[in-house]
């Protein structure tokens, strides 16, 4: 099985990511346009927090600060109470298209991990095959991704973000292009993952239900520019099954966020 | 009704046949066709010689038509093979560098447009008439769709791609390596294949302008003596080099991105 992530020097009481007054404006054709505003965010070692919100609110904006990629145009960001501004290392990032390299077999394109980092492959190699093996592609190491079906794919992609044992990781609707029944087996197998590593997540969806039964912290972001609207701690059991969706708990998480939604003008409903 | 998801009677027979047959027959079907055209359409030999005319010639000329080949060929695999030495990093520099992007790329987009032939000439006023001009011609004529495909293929890379191996610590030449490059192979070998017919063509222009030997050369020698057979000879043997030199490419191709073809041996298509 998983080694246990390192959950690092950092005692469970100090966040491992820290998001203080960030906010992101783009020059869009001349006009100055706000994504994210003012937005504070404390994300403890261990977490699980998804991040809900509408289209264009400014979430996929708010990873990519987190991990450095891209810069705040105001703020303060730090992991591991060092301040952020470069692209972040210890992270592993998953996106909705699953990015995989068709020129690297599954094994391959876990490894770039480790190619990358110039670490050894024969270090992590065995690790791959097992992580593999625990979200149920045994025997694919050696496919190309052209082979493998969407859910398959992003499953690697899940491993390589894996594989190194970073400290937090970092997932842009990474079910959002899957099928139903498909994403619902994800939800089930990142959530082995997580259970198994207990790294830091920072989980971005569309869906209300996929973060009420991920999560142990849900963030409501409002409507562009992005801020933070209500947050909403989600005390189920672990390891949860399916069915918890049917419970009357799981029903009152699920309303109060769509409520929230609701109060934004979203998801109007017309009496009929 | 009897429904079936299994391959019926009519198409196993079908595969039994492999598809390389077909084009044989083709070929064969339309050089027969060719000949009787000629032997029983009363076609002067002068205008059109039979196919079987043309291998007679072929034959009897076998080490003047070698020897020029090798000549012609030469040049052609030194224009292009400096095609490849000049346009695969100069595309990579037009995507490395933003003074390069604003500088040498519009100054190549105007230059592609001159029609080589008419720079022909003058090259061979500035060098000569030997084998380097010929190369040079061949490698103006070829190298564009290098410089163009590289640059297409470099630029192609999925951003989530750099990203992601930004957030792994890559820097500007791990990028290149691990992402971009290997993600260009495809646009580049789709350039290469291009260039490598233009190659001919920039050879034979420029034997045509000034030169002493050569298939390019040998054409316009045999056209004047009114030997029609020798020049569909040289023409013929000009086909096979580029086809030769056209599948030699494909063949790297293959084998360089294997990946792309799929286990069963059925190619990526065409």
């Amino acid at each position: 099985m998983l080694a246990p992530a390192q959950p690092g020097v950092l005692p469970a009481t100090v966040p491992l990511l820290t998001m203080r007054d960030v906010g992101k404006t783009y020059n869009i054709r001349g006009k100055r346009t706000s994504a994210v505003d003012n937005l504070s965010l404390d994300v403890a070692p261990g977490e699980f927090v998804s991040i809900v919100g509408p289209s264009g609110c400014g979430k996929s904006t708010l990873m990519m600060m987190a991990s450095g990629l891209i810069h705040s145009s105001s703020g303060e960001i730090h992991i591991k109470q060092s301040r952020i501004t470069a692209p972040h290392v210890d992270i592993g990032i998953v996106f909705q298209r699953d990015a995989l390299l068709d020129w690297r077999t599954v094994l391959e394109n876990i490894l770039l991990q480790i190619d990358v980092r110039r670490l050894k492959r024969g270090d992590y190699r065995e690790r791959a095959v097992a992580m593999l093996a625990s979200v149920g592609l045994a025997g694919f190491e050696n496919a190309y991704p052209r082979e493998l079906s969407g859910g398959m794919r992003q499953r690697v992609s899940l491993c390589r973000a894996l594989i190194h044992n970073p400290s937090l990781i970092l997932m842009d609707e990474p079910f959002g292009a899957l099928d139903a029944m498909t994403r619902e087996q994800m939800n089930l197998d990142l959530q082995k993952l997580w259970i198994q590593n207990k790294t830091t997540m920072l989980f971005i969806t569309h869906s209300i239900w996929e973060s009420v039964f991920l999560s142990d912290r849900v963030i409501i972001m409002s409507p562009r520019p992005g801020r933070i609207a209500a947050e909403i701690q989600i005390d189920l059991p672990r390891p949860r099954k399916l069915a918890v969706r049917e419970s009357a708990e799981f029903g009152a998480y699920s309303a109060k966020i769509r409520e929230k939604f609701q109060s934004f003008g979203l998801l109007a409903e017309d009496d009929q | 009704m009897k429904l079936s998801l299994t391959p019926t009677d009519a198409d196993e027979r079908r595969l039994e046949i492999p598809g390389y047959l077909y084009s044989i027959a083709a070929v064969v079907a339309l050089t027969l066709l060719w000949e009787a055209f000629v032997r029983y359409g009363a076609i002067s030999p002068l205008l059109l010689p039979a196919p079987s005319q043309i291998l007679l010639s072929m034959i009897k000329n076998f080490s003047l038509i070698m020897y020029m080949s090798v000549v012609t060929l030469l040049e052609i695999l030194l224009g292009f093979g400096l095609a490849v030495v000049v346009g695969l990093p100069l595309g990579a520099l037009i995507v490395f560098s933003r003074v390069a992007r604003l500088t040498v790329y519009p100054i190549l987009v105007g230059l592609q447009t001159i029609p080589k032939p008419a720079l022909a000439p003058i090259i061979i006023v500035w060098i000569g008439t030997g084998l380097t001009s010929k190369a040079l011609i061949a490698f103006a004529i070829a190298f564009f769709p290098i410089v163009v495909d590289t640059v297409i293929g470099l630029k192609s890379a999925q951003i989530e791609t750099i990203y992601l191996a930004r957030s792994m610590g890559a820097n500007i030449f791990q990028i290149y390596r691990y992402i971009r490059f290997p993600n260009a192979l495809p646009a580049i070998f789709g350039g290469l294949k291009v260039a490598s017919t233009l190659a001919v063509v920039g050879a034979i222009v420029g034997e045509f302008v000034s030169a002493d030997k050569g298939l390019g050369y040998l054409v316009l020698v045999a056209n004047g003596d009114l030997d029609t057979k020798l020049v569909f000879a040289c023409v013929l043997m000009l086909t096979l080099m580029g086809l030769v030199f056209y599948y030699a490419i494909e063949g790297l191709e293959a084998l360089v991105l294997h990946w792309r073809v799929s286990d069963d041996g059925t190619g990526s298509g065409h």
